[in-house]
């Protein structure tokens, strides 16, 4: 079976800096990392693999910046990797960039028919989740997001049933392939890149598609031009219209100062008093 | 972010629709309910959505699917104590359980059906599955887990505020040439409105014309999860809650002592749960649960945008951090500069005593 694994390179939020004055981001410095919930992607993409045989090529839309995150992929165990990058692509919202990877997974198919396709449930930076149901509808494939774990794959009967994180509890669901998985964090345990695997990552062809290699038929539907939404202000967080109230602190006597914010708090703010007194002891 | 006025000018983009999407008009609520019980964040979207409707004089309209029955019956009366004029019903068997093709069909033949400018959905993993898959359906565009929502007077579009950056800043999104406008929204990021029993609407049936055939999923089964107090967490009335600011794992310890005296439930952030100092359904934030607590004290909590939104609209928060820059002494009421490993005992022996609780002193 042919899987298909999404992954983006996303910058590590970890270290992600914003300027006190300008409110811009910092970009200087801040490490670029595979999306860590695409790492869970993959797992089960090579689980799939080792159990059933078959191929696993990962696909990234991105600059040509972000090829370390295919790379790091093939080092884990992917067979292929493919770079969708192309200058009319920039600016992408989510619905332009699902656009764009159905377009290069629908060409990638005809090359070797595509069984499942796997993402992460979002990306750390943008926090959405809406490409990977975006790609399935795009290719009208059965979608399967927060997928927890894949409890039977059947290749030949083109059968899948998976445990599905809903509100309340865990659906268990049985669908027909092709399909997309969204895969939910802990739902596997990641292995470490092999040292083999390291040193073919390193001499692996990253395979670059621009909008001719990948298919797209129709380029007002790319980039900030096939985006229904645009940002019109990023801004920093406002402070507070009233200053907060200070305690001071002392060292040497931390107790004084406990007393005196429980004081302020039953004196000034009715609604904690309220709650402290339901819980002092006999009238709870 | 907060109610508070921003300073700087909105950089104004002029957005012209095209005629046909001229005609889409209204404010749309998707219901959600699974298992005879309405997901509480539906309501709280009424609460906004009834704003937003007021402002641009336009009719408030809920979508309740599912089984036909009584239940959805229910639920589309219970729409209008929360503030809908009308509620779509769309029943049919196949729509007794969520799955994802037969609800996105449904929805999407509805919106095209009666053209709503504005469509919300919780963002939970029901909504984000459905309004993904509508979105790109119907071509247009979809915003994730907004903070704030607002009606720009002059062109009528909706201002959607999200956290951006990984948490970082916020930007405020709105959608072009495009209709519907179609938000997502987290549960307790909102207020939940007072019901009014007396309200009444109008319910229009929607026939979605399913066949359970032509429906590839199928669900097998259903796992309810075992009840447990960490989903008391969103609706705690006292949260303590730690950072990386606690310095190292074990301290966390004084903050589950404070949590055990003043019977409140433990939170922490984002960094706290990646250093693996407590269990990920802790975390309070942009990627975690959001709170709305009388009282929040964070401890060793920088406050960062992905941690704020989390816990912003807490009655009362106090802040202790050895940092007297940390930009959460910009937001919170009360500001204790100190270190957390000799505030936090302090706190939880005073709070003992006045709760006349029992207290052992650390050794």
């Amino acid at each position: 079976m042919h899987i298909v694994v999404c992954i983006k390179q996303v910058p590590d939020s970890a270290h992600i800096r914003v300027h006190p004055v300008t409110n811009t981001i910092m970009r200087q410095g801040v490490p670029a990392i595979v999306n860590p919930y695409d790492l869970f992607a993959i797992e089960a993409a090579l689980r799939l693999k080792d159990q059933l045989g078959g191929r696993v090529t990962v696909m990234s839309m991105g600059p040509t910046q972000a090829e370390p995150a295919l790379r790091k992929a093939i080092s884990l165990g992917c067979d292929e990797a493919i770079l969708v990058t192309d200058r009319i692509f920039a600016g992408a919202d989510t619905l332009a960039t699902s656009y764009v990877l159905a377009s290069a997974i629908r060409t990638l198919d005809k090359e070797l028919p595509v069984g499942l396709v796997f993402t992460g449930k979002q990306t750390i930076d943008g926090d959405t989740a809406q490409v990977g149901p975006g790609i399935a509808k795009r290719l009208d494939m059965q979608l399967l997001t927060y997928v927890s774990r894949i409890v039977e794959v059947d290749p030949a009967q083109r059968r899948i049933v998976v445990e599905r994180r809903a509100e309340g509890g865990v659906q268990i669901l049985e669908t027909a392939m092709p399909a997309l998985i969204t895969m939910l964090e802990g739902s596997n345990e990641i292995r470490f890149a092999s040292t083999p695997g390291m040193f073919r990552a390193a001499r692996a062809t990253v395979r670059h598609w621009d909008r001719n290699a990948a298919g797209i038929e129709d380029i007002k539907l790319v980039g900030l031009k096939g985006s229904p939404t645009i940002v019109s202000r990023v801004f920093g967080p406002t402070p507070r219209a009233e200053k907060a109230k200070s305690i001071p602190f002392d060292p040497s006597d931390p107790d004084s100062s406990a007393a005196n914010l429980l004081e302020h708090l039953l004196n000034e703010m009715p609604k904690v008093r309220k709650e402290l007194e339901q819980r002092r002891s006999g009238t709870q | 972010m907060s109610a508070t006025p921003t300073t700087k000018p909105v950089k104004k983009r002029k957005i012209k629709l095209d005629e046909h999407l001229l005609a889409y008009r209204g404010v749309w609520v998707f219901v959600e309910s699974e298992r005879g019980h309405v997901h509480p964040v539906s309501w709280e979207l009424m609460g906004q959505g009834r704003r937003l409707a007021d402002q641009l004089q336009v009719e408030l309209c809920a979508v309740a699917m599912g089984a036909p029955g009584p239940e959805l019956d229910t639920h589309c009366e219970a729409s209008f104590h929360y503030g809908a004029d009308r509620c779509y019903r769309v029943a049919s068997p196949v729509l007794r359980d969520y799955r994802n093709e037969p609800y996105t069909q449904a929805l999407t033949q509805l919106v095209n059906a009666h053209k709503p400018e504005i469509l919300f959905l919780g963002a939970t993993t029901l909504g984000r599955d459905l309004a993904g898959s509508v979105a790109t359906t119907l071509k247009t565009g979809l915003t994730a887990d907004c903070t704030e929502l607002a009606i720009d007077p002059e062109d009528r579009c909706l201002l959607a505020t999200r956290p951006t950056f990984g948490g970082s800043l916020l930007c405020t999104i709105a959608t072009l040439n495009y209709r519907p406008q179609m938000a997502t929204i987290r549960h307790r990021v909102m207020p939940m409105p007072e019901p009014q029993p007396e309200r009444r609407g109008l319910i229009v049936d929607f026939e979605p014309g399913l066949v359970e055939e032509s429906i590839v999923t199928k669900l097998l089964d259903f796992l309810p999860d075992a009840l447990d107090d960490r989903q008391h967490l969103p609706y705690a009335e006292i949260v303590v809650a730690g950072g990386k600011g606690l310095g190292k794992a074990e301290n966390f310890r004084l903050v589950w002592d404070l949590a055990g005296v003043l019977g409140a439930e433990v939170g922490a952030t984002r960094a706290a749960i990646h250093a693996g100092w407590i269990t990920p359904d802790r975390q309070v934030g942009q990627t975690g649960k959001t709170v709305r607590p009388a009282l929040y004290i964070a401890a060793g909590i920088s406050g960062a945008i992905q941690h704020r939104v989390g816990m912003e609209a807490s009655d009362c928060i106090v802040a202790i951090n050895s940092d007297a820059n940390a930009p959460i002494f910009d937001f919170a009421h009360y500001a204790l500069v100190g270190d957390c490993v000799s505030v936090l005992p302090a706190l939880t022996k005073a709070f003992a005593s006045y709760l006349g609780k029992p207290f052992k002193e650390a050794t």
